[in-house]
């Protein structure tokens, strides 16, 4: 368990129940239940096409689930007279592509949400744009454009875009597999300082570790279900499943150790 | 009188002409850019029924002969005493809008879809994520193709010559071509060198108005987005 994070976390702020997602013919999910706490952070890991992104989408509807129900604070998300939008707004979601609004400067990316959604008024809005790239350590990138920056700095503008709307938990999906070797270390560096400072999170990667360094769990998905979860030591040295031990073994060798930080 | 007297004295009513030609061009395109707009957006967004609507009234509007639309609205629409320039502009508009539909609805389209995504994951209702990401990114990206549709009308105005009474730059130039052809044989010598000044009217207003729109382009231009992916040699 990293250091500092040990009884910090919470209630139950996530509740996933039986979660089932069919596109045409490909079952995707197959039934994933999951609990999350106030300031604990999961790391899901597993192949590709195992339902991991489509997972994240379920929770706050991007992609609408067929079957199963999802709880944010006690609230049900997939209840059909739930506002979705008042939902999504409290529940950040970080992209593997960044999905940076491009006509807009890295400052308005951030304040959109603000003053649209929150209401907020422009100069505050900006006001505090402006802290959550300084947060990210872009403040001197303010005024540039998405296609003016590179992938790490794209997703970190995306990082403090979540930020700004002071979000109950943030849902990364695979944040740093579109980056540059050399990239994923700042990224990497914003997200352990987040969890650290507490933030509650869903984090799918296969950055091995920082989810050694971080997580409170490992979560391991194939096939459409959850196989196993753990906290890393466990999964790490003696997993339950000979799948879990064989798949982490392989993305370690591919991965290396590295933590970013 | 020398030939080039001849020739002004039948340009110079051109001038006058040239009001007429702009107002039927700018109130269709006004009617073509407002319905367009909405139908592309009724068909991107818009349900089962309103898609097919869209669907068939682009259809309709984009298969028939521009002159033939103009002549059929004129027969509705004179006997409510409609004015002439109103019933052009419609007629006009309401044919082009059939096209601007499908630019708009190709701009919209070449939107990502991560676009739409990301702004919903904030919590944008669909309305705002349309108004907020959606549309400032695809009004960039219809200039290009909304400037072919432009300089198109603006020929197409000069199918207004069949309705009666209403004397746009076609219709002033071909009054002229009778008398003209009576001053033999200097007169009948000009028509061509006067059909080609018509021509020049013409030009010079898709020339200025792509000029303007290239212009618009560039002041829209997001920064850094033109280099990604240029191949410089």
């Amino acid at each position: 368990m990293p250091a500092g994070k040990e009884g910090h976390l919470g209630d139950v702020i996530l509740r996933v129940e039986d979660l089932h997602k069919r596109y045409g013919k490909d079952e995707v999910l197959k039934g994933v239940s999951l609990e999350l706490r106030r300031g604990e952070t999961k790391v899901i890991i597993g192949p590709s096409g195992t339902g991991k992104s489509t997972l994240l989408r379920c929770i706050n509807q991007l992609s609408v689930p067929d079957k199963g129900r999802v709880w944010l604070e006690g609230v049900e998300i997939t209840h059909a007279r739930t506002n979705i939008n008042h939902i999504r707004a409290q529940v950040g979601f970080v992209f593997q592509d960044f999905n940076l609004f491009s006509h807009l400067t890295a400052l308005h990316n951030v304040s959109l949400g603000l003053i649209r959604v929150r209401k907020m008024a422009k100069g505050a809005a900006l006001e505090r744009a402006r802290e959550e790239l300084a947060r990210v350590g872009l403040a001197e990138k303010a005024c540039s454009y998405p296609a003016e920056l590179s992938g790490g700095q794209k997703q970190r503008v995306s990082i403090a875009r979540a930020l700004a709307m002071d979000p109950k938990l943030i849902l990364f999906d695979e944040p740093t597999s579109a980056l540059d070797p050399e990239l994923i270390g700042e990224v990497l560096e914003v997200m352990i300082q987040l969890a650290c400072g507490g933030m509650t999170m869903i984090v799918v990667s296969h950055e091995m570790g920082f989810a050694r360094a971080v997580a409170d769990k490992i979560i391991f998905m194939e096939g459409g279900g959850i196989l196993e979860e753990g906290t890393p030591t466990e999964l790490f040295t003696c997993p339950r499943c000979e799948r879990t031990g064989q798949f982490l073994r392989k993305i370690t060798e591919l991965y290396g150790e590295t933590d970013g930080a | 009188m020398s030939a080039p007297e001849i020739l002004w004295q039948n340009v110079r009513p051109l001038f006058d002409a040239l009001p007429v030609t702009l107002a039927v061009l700018g109130l269709l395109l006004v009617v073509g850019l407002t319905l367009g707009a909405v139908l592309a957006f009724a068909q991107t967004y818009g349900r089962r029924l309103l898609r097919h609507f869209c669907v068939g009234y682009e259809q309709l509007f984009r298969g028939i002969p521009p002159l033939l639309v103009l002549v059929i609205y004129w027969g509705i629409l004179q006997s409510y005493g409609t004015p002439r320039i109103l019933v052009a502009a419609l007629a006009l508009g309401m044919r082009s809008a059939a096209y601007q539909s499908q630019i708009f609805r190709g701009a919209i389209q070449a939107v990502p879809p991560g676009q739409m995504m990301a702004a919903r994951s904030l919590g944008m209702s669909r309305i705002q994520a349309i108004r907020s990401v959606i549309l400032p990114q695809a009004f960039r990206l219809a200039i290009p193709p909304w400037s072919n549709e432009y300089s198109s009308v603006v020929k197409d105005t000069a199918f207004i010559c069949v309705i009666g009474g209403l004397i746009d730059l076609t219709r002033q130039a071909f009054m002229k071509l009778a008398p003209l052809s009576m001053l033999r044989p200097i007169g009948t010598q000009l028509i061509l060198p006067y059909l080609i000044i018509l021509g020049l009217f013409y030009l010079a207003l898709t020339y200025g108005g792509n000029g303007l729109l290239a212009l618009l382009e560039r002041r829209l231009r997001i920064p850094g987005f033109e280099m990604k992916g240029k191949v410089e040699r």
